[in-house]
C-alpha cells in the first residue's frame, strides 16, 4: 500500500491538470467526472491506507521518491510521504469531506461560466492539502501549506469580476503571508537546531533540545504558532477568514471551514512533543480561548448567513487551539474532525439556502424557510445542533472533551471562557437557525416580487452571465429553476424565476451524508484511537482517570448548550419584543449589539494601527525615494548630467588644429608637472 | 672638442629651441610654419641627446648604440614626417585653397 501513497495527492493533481488545461473544451459532464474522480479515488486510497495503519498499533506507511532538494553535505530534503494514525485521520477527513463537497459543487456551480476553472482549483487544493497532511518533512509540509494558501486566494477571488472579491482574496493572501513569515523562520530555526526537516525526528528530539536550549525551542514553537494563527485564523491574524466568504459557498465549506483552516491545528498536533517541550502551550491556550470568545461575540449579531458561520469557524478553531494549549492534542483533532462534519453541513446548507433564494445572503430577508425547503432545513438543524454541542451530537462530545481537558488541566479561567463561549455558540447557532428557517419569510420576493433589488451586504448578486468573456453566454435552458432571473425587474408578480425552490440531488445527497456524520460523528473514538499510537499515552491515561469528571462535564456542557438554544429561540422566535427591548432599551444591550455587528472594530483597529501607517510610510517613500531619488536624481539626473557635461565639453572640440595643439601642450605640461612633483 | 661648450649650455640652447618650436606651433596659423616649428622641436631634442651622449659616454671607442644612432633615426623619421606632412598640406591646399590652420575645422564632428 505504501507504494501507492503518492497516488493520493497525485490523483487530484491530475484532475487539476486535465480540467485546468483542457476543461474549457470539455463538456460539463466530463469536467464533473474528472473533477470528482480524483478526490474520490484519493478517498478510496486513503481509506485503504488508513485501514492498514489502523490495524497495527504504531504502524506507519512511508513512501519516498528520492531527494527533492540536495545541497551541500548536510542539506537534503527527501520527497517523502508518510501516513500514520494522525495524518491518516486528516487524510480521511480531507478526502472524505472534500469528495462530498466536490459532488455538491456539481449542483451548486452548475450554471457558472467558470465551471471547469472551479473544479481545477478545487482539485489543486485537494492535492496541496494532501501534500500538507501526508508530508514526511516540514519543508514538504510547507509546500502544501503554501499550495493551499494559493488555492484559497484563487478561490476567494473566484468571481474576479467583482473587485471586492479580489480584495478579499488579496487580504487573505497578505494576512497569511505574515503568518507564513513566522512559519518559515521557525523552519530555519528547526534546521539550525536539529539539522533535519523530518517531522518525526524533530518531534522525538524536541525534549532533549529543549533541555539544552529552552529559549530557542520557545522561539521555534511561537514562530510555528504564528504560522498556525495565520492559516487557522486566530488572534491576531483571523481577520481574513470572514472576508474569505466572498468565495463560492463550496469553497467556504471545504477550504475555509473543514480542511485548510485546520492545518494549523494539524501542525501543532503533528509536532506535539515539540510544543509540549517548548513551554509555549499557555500562549496557545490563551490565544485559542480568547479567539473562541471574541469570534463568538462577533457572530452574535452578524446578518450575513455566511459571516455567522465564518466567525463560528474562527471560534471553533479557537477551541481546537485551546485543546492543543492544554496538551490535549488528540482531542483537538477530534474536534477538528467533528467540526469538519458539522461546519461542512452548515456551510453547504447555507449554500443550499442561498441557492434556493437566488443568491440572497442577508438573513434579515429570510425566515420561515423550513416549510419551503424542509430537507435543507433538516440538515441545517443537524449542523446547528452539532455546532451548539447539543447532547449526543458530534460537537457535544468533542467540545466537552476539550472543556473537560481544560478543567482537569487545572485551567479554571480558561474553562470558564470556554464554557461561556459554548453558551454563546449555541445562542448564535440557533439565532441563525431561527432567522433563516423559523418565523415568517421576510425576503423581498415576499412583498416586492424582486429577490434582487437591494444588493446590500457585502455581496452584490453577481450576474449569472458574461462573467467570463471567454465563454459564450450559456443557452437559457433550465435557467428558471436554477439561477437568478434574467427577466426584467418589472416582473412584479414574480413567479417562476423568483420562486423558492429546493436543491438538486447532487447537492442534497452530500448534505445528507454530512448531516448524518455531524449527528453521529461523536461516537468515533478519535482521541483514544490517536492516543493508541503511543505518542500521547499519558494523556489518554489521564483522560480515563477523570471519567467521573467527564459525566459532570457532560451535564454542565449540555446545560450550557440548552441554555444558549433556549435563549436564542426565546429572543428570536417566542418573544421578539423582549429582544427589541434589550437591544434598543438598555445601554448594555445596545453596546453589545453595536460592537458585535461592527465586529468589535478589529478591522478598524488594524486599519489604524497597521494599514494606515503602512500606507503613510509607503506614501512618504513614494515621494522621497521613488519620486525624488529614483525619478529625479537617478533617472532624470543622469540624463541631465550627461547633457550638461556634453554641452560644456563639446565647446572644447573646435575642430581647429591650433586649439588641439594647445590642449596637447597643456596636457604635456600638466603631466610633466605631475611627474616632477611625484619625483621631487 | 670645444671646452666652452658645456652640457648645461647645450641644454639651454636645446630648451630655447624647443620653446621656440612650441611657441611656433601654438601661435602661428600657417600650416607650413607650424610644420617648420615641429622640425625645430625635433632638432632641439636631437641636440640634447647629442649633448647628453657627449657628457656621459666615452668618446672612444665609438658606441654603435650611442646617441648618434638615435639622432640619425630621428632625422630619418623627421624627413618622412615632413614628406607626409607636406603632401597632406598640398592636398589640403588643393581642397580649400588655404594653408591657414584656423580655417580648417573639419575635425569638428
Amino acid at each position: 500500500m505504501a507504494r501507492y501513497l503518492f497516488l493520493i495527492p497525485i490523483l487530484p493533481f491530475a484532475g487539476f491538470l486535465v480540467n485546468g488545461l483542457a476543461g474549457r473544451r470539455l463538456p460539463r459532464w466530463a469536467v464533473s467526472l474528472v473533477g470528482c474522480a480524483g478526490p474520490t479515488a484519493a478517498a478510496v486510497l486513503a481509506g485503504l491506507a488508513f485501514s492498514e495503519v489502523a490495524a497495527g498499533p504504531a504502524s506507519v506507511l512511508q513512501a519516498s521518491l528520492g531527494d527533492w532538494i540536495r545541497a551541500g553535505r548536510d542539506f537534503h530534503v527527501p520527497l517523502a510521504l508518510s501516513l500514520d494514525r494522525l495524518s491518516g485521520v486528516m487524510a480521511l477527513v480531507v478526502t472524505g469531506v472534500g469528495t462530498l463537497i466536490h459532488v455538491y459543487s456539481i449542483g451548486y456551480m452548475r450554471e457558472d461560466p467558470g465551471y471547469a476553472r472551479f473544479f481545477a482549483y478545487l482539485n489543486l487544493f485537494m492535492a496541496a492539502m494532501l501534500v500538507l497532511v501526508l508530508a514526511d518533512n516540514i519543508l514538504l509540509l510547507f509546500l502544501g501549506w503554501e499550495g493551499v494558501g494559493l488555492c484559497s486566494y484563487l478561490l476567494i477571488g473566484f468571481w474576479y469580476k467583482d473587485l471586492s472579491n479580489c480584495d478579499a482574496g488579496i487580504k487573505a493572501f497578505v494576512v497569511n503571508r505574515i503568518g507564513d513569515f513566522g512559519f518559515i523562520l521557525g523552519v530555519f530555526l528547526i534546521f539550525i537546531t536539529f539539522g533535519t526537516f523530518e517531522l518525526e525526528a524533530i518531534d522525538s528530539r524536541a525534549a532533549a533540545a529543549a533541555a539544552r536550549d529552552p529559549l530557542v525551542m520557545k522561539a521555534i514553537a511561537l514562530l510555528l504558532f504564528l504560522g498556525a494563527t495565520g492559516k487557522s485564523a486566530q488572534i491576531p491574524l483571523y481577520v481574513w477568514l470572514p472576508d474569505a466568504m466572498a468565495g463560492p459557498t463550496p469553497v467556504s465549506a471545504l477550504i475555509h471551514a473543514a480542511t485548510m483552516v485546520t492545518s494549523g491545528v494539524y501542525l501543532l498536533a503533528r509536532l506535539d512533543q515539540l510544543f509540549l517541550a517548548s513551554g509555549a502551550l499557555p500562549v496557545v491556550a490563551w490565544i485559542g480561548a480568547l479567539t473562541a470568545l471574541l469570534a463568538a461575540l462577533i457572530a452574535l449579531a452578524q446578518t450575513d448567513i455566511k459571516k455567522v458561520l465564518a466567525y463560528s469557524t474562527v471560534s471553533q478553531l479557537g477551541y481546537m487551539f485551546l485543546a492543543c494549549g492544554v496538551a490535549a492534542f488528540p482531542v483537538a483533532i477530534f474536534h477538528l474532525v467533528t467540526h469538519a462534519f458539522f461546519k461542512a453541513v452548515l456551510f453547504l446548507g447555507a449554500g443550499a439556502v442561498i441557492h434556493s433564494l437566488h443568491h440572497e445572503q442577508d438573513m434579515r430577508r429570510m425566515g420561515g424557510l423550513f416549510r419551503r425547503i424542509p430537507l435543507t432545513g433538516a440538515v441545517f438543524l443537524a449542523g446547528a445542533l452539532a455546532l451548539s454541542g447539543f447532547p449526543l451530537t458530534s460537537g457535544f462530545f468533542s467540545k466537552d472533551e476539550i472543556l473537560h481537558e481544560t478543567l482537569s488541566g487545572g485551567q479554571g479561567l480558561l474553562y470558564s471562557v470556554g464554557l461561556t463561549t459554548a453558551v454563546l455558540t449555541a445562542f448564535y447557532a440557533f439565532r441563525q437557525f431561527a432567522l433563516v428557517f423559523l418565523g415568517t419569510y421576510r425576503g423581498a420576493g415576499a412583498e416586492r416580487g424582486d429577490a434582487h433589488g437591494g444588493g446590500h451586504g457585502t455581496f452584490p448578486p453577481r450576474s449569472p452571465r458574461g462573467d467570463e468573456h471567454t465563454f459564450p453566454p450559456r443557452s437559457p435552458r433550465g435557467d428558471e429553476h436554477t439561477f437568478p432571473p434574467r427577466s426584467p425587474r418589472g416582473d412584479e408578480h414574480g413567479h417562476g424565476a423568483h420562486e423558492i425552490h429546493g436543491s438538486p440531488p447532487s447537492m442534497m445527497a452530500p448534505l445528507a451524508v454530512l448531516a448524518f456524520l455531524a449527528l453521529c460523528g461523536g461516537f468515533l473514538a478519535v482521541p483514544h484511537f490517536l492516543a493508541g499510537s503511543g505518542e500521547t499515552a499519558a494523556h489518554a491515561a489521564a483522560g480515563t482517570a477523570g471519567a467521573e469528571g467527564q459525566v459532570t462535564g457532560w451535564i454542565v456542557g449540555g446545560a450550557a448548550t440548552v441554555l444558549g438554544i433556549l435563549a436564542a429561540l426565546g429572543l428570536f422566535v417566542w418573544r421578539p419584543a423582549l429582544r427589541e427591548r434589550i437591544v434598543q432599551g438598555t445601554a448594555g444591550g445596545r453596546l453589545l449589539a453595536r460592537l458585535s455587528l461592527d465586529k468589535l472594530y478589529v478591522d478598524e483597529l488594524y486599519d489604524a494601527l497597521v494599514v494606515k501607517p503602512f500606507w503613510f510610510l509607503s506614501h512618504v517613500l513614494f515621494l522621497v525615494i521613488d519620486r525624488f531619488v529614483i525619478d529625479f536624481a537617478c533617472v532624470r539626473g543622469t540624463g541631465l548630467l550627461a547633457r550638461t557635461l556634453g554641452a560644456a565639453l563639446g565647446r572644447l572640440q573646435t575642430g581647429k588644429i591650433p586649439s588641439y595643439a594647445f590642449y596637447f601642450v597643456g596636457g604635456v605640461l600638466v603631466l610633466m608637472t605631475l611627474v616632477l612633483w611625484a619625483a621631487g | 672638442m670645444i671646452p666652452h661648450l658645456s652640457l648645461s649650455f647645450c641644454l639651454y640652447v636645446s630648451a630655447a629651441l624647443f620653446a621656440i618650436g612650441v611657441y611656433g606651433v601654438l601661435s602661428r596659423q600657417n600650416l607650413i610654419v607650424i610644420l617648420m616649428s615641429l622640425e625645430l622641436m625635433l632638432n632641439a631634442v636631437n641636440l640634447s641627446t647629442i649633448a647628453f651622449g657627449r657628457a656621459f659616454l666615452p668618446a672612444s671607442p665609438p658606441d654603435p648604440s650611442g646617441p648618434q644612432v638615435f639622432v640619425v633615426m630621428v632625422l630619418a623619421v623627421a624627413a618622412a614626417e615632413a614628406a607626409v606632412g607636406l603632401s597632406i598640406l598640398l592636398a589640403v591646399f588643393r581642397k580649400w585653397r588655404t594653408t591657414h590652420a584656423g580655417r580648417i575645422d573639419m575635425l569638428k564632428g
